[in-house]
């Protein structure tokens, strides 16, 4: 392809990112990826209940891992998209990553509730207490205010320009939680166990239990990604009903009829006597 | 199936789940189904 050709020849990428575009190819998709969804997440939910064996040392209460898990890669997952998103708003304004970003923020931010209260109900048990500040689970809290801060922006913006800049600036500022977050069982003394899945090495859990862990965690990534696209849907949906509303009120402004002041004889307002 | 002594800490935490991404579900069907009654007030009606 001459270099020209390239130039006309919009990449897929851009294609597939055009809001009209989206709108057809993600409407599409959403159903089936559904399906899927609810399929795997079928399978993961019989494995955890019917075939994962009792940990050795946690017993029955391992199962909690099956949510606990799938629920803070999501929190992450979703926050580090967030992130890309941010930098496609600040560097290219580019109309659909900011509809990424604030599509995702809520389910980012619910990800993370279940990350810390399946946590904590895993903790009581095996720890003895529902909370502690260690590290992980105090680094996972900022995370959960970070969403919900982010989320007030919005709220509180009215113009969705400066909301959008604003967010995109919070958020990479966020972002460097996310690290901490990962590390964090290994640059501080934490209860929290160490990383078990991502390791070097190779995983510490048995495959007995990883691969049902590995079901849970893709079925919880293919249900966010559809609600993602889902609720990405909705806000270009929301962004259309906003232009359409400017558009009407400035019609029927310009259809009611203009009121001129009268010369009635009497002396100029604000004009001594 | 059995969930040993610590079955309501294991019931919580699934419970608590479903109730999130119900409501979060719920609330994104909810909000879209307003944004398609808003639009269809514009004349539009576009999925």
């Amino acid at each position: 392809m001459s270099e020209t050709a390239a130039v006309m020849t919009p990449s897929l990428w851009t294609r597939l990112s055009n809001p009209s575009h989206f709108m057809r190819w993600s409407g599409a998709l959403v159903p089936w990826l559904t399906a899927l969804s609810l399929a795997v997440l079928a399978v993961g939910l019989y494995q955890t209940f019917f075939t994962v064996p009792p940990d050795y040392q946690q017993g029955e209460t391992v199962r909690i891992m099956y949510i606990h898990v799938p629920a803070a890669w999501l929190g992450v997952f979703f926050y580090a998209a967030m992130s890309v998103s941010a930098i496609g708003t600040l560097v290219w304004r580019h109309p659909l990553a900011d509809v990424a970003q604030r599509a995702a923020a809520p389910i980012g931010a619910a990800f993370t509730l279940i990350c810390l209260v399946t946590g904590s109900l895993w903790g009581k048990p095996m720890w003895g207490t529902y909370w502690v500040w260690d590290a992980r689970l105090t680094s996972m809290l900022v995370l959960f205010l970070i969403y919900c801060g982010i989320i007030a922006l919005w709220r509180t913006l009215e113009d969705p320009n400066r909301a959008a800049r604003a967010v995109a600036i919070l958020t990479l500022v966020g972002a460097v939680n996310l690290p901490i977050i990962k590390f964090s069982v290994n640059w501080w003394s934490t209860l929290h166990q160490p990383a078990s899945i991502l390791r070097m090495g190779g995983s510490t859990i048995d495959p007995s239990m990883l691969y049902p862990l590995l079901v849970m965690i893709g079925a919880a990534t293919l249900g966010g990604t559809t609600l993602h696209l889902y609720t990405m849907r909705t806000e270009i949906m929301r962004r259309r009903v906003r232009t359409l509303t400017i558009r009407e009120a400035e019609r029927l402004d310009r259809a009611q009829p203009r009121i001129t002041p009268q010369p009635s004889g009497g002396l100029p307002v604000g004009q001594p006597v | 199936m059995d969930l040993g002594s610590h079955g309501g800490f294991i019931l919580a935490a699934f419970a608590f789940t479903a109730l999130v991404m119900a409501a979060l579900i719920g609330n994104a069907i909810r909000d879209r189904r307003a944004q398609l009654r808003a639009l269809k007030g514009f004349g539009e009606d576009r999925r």
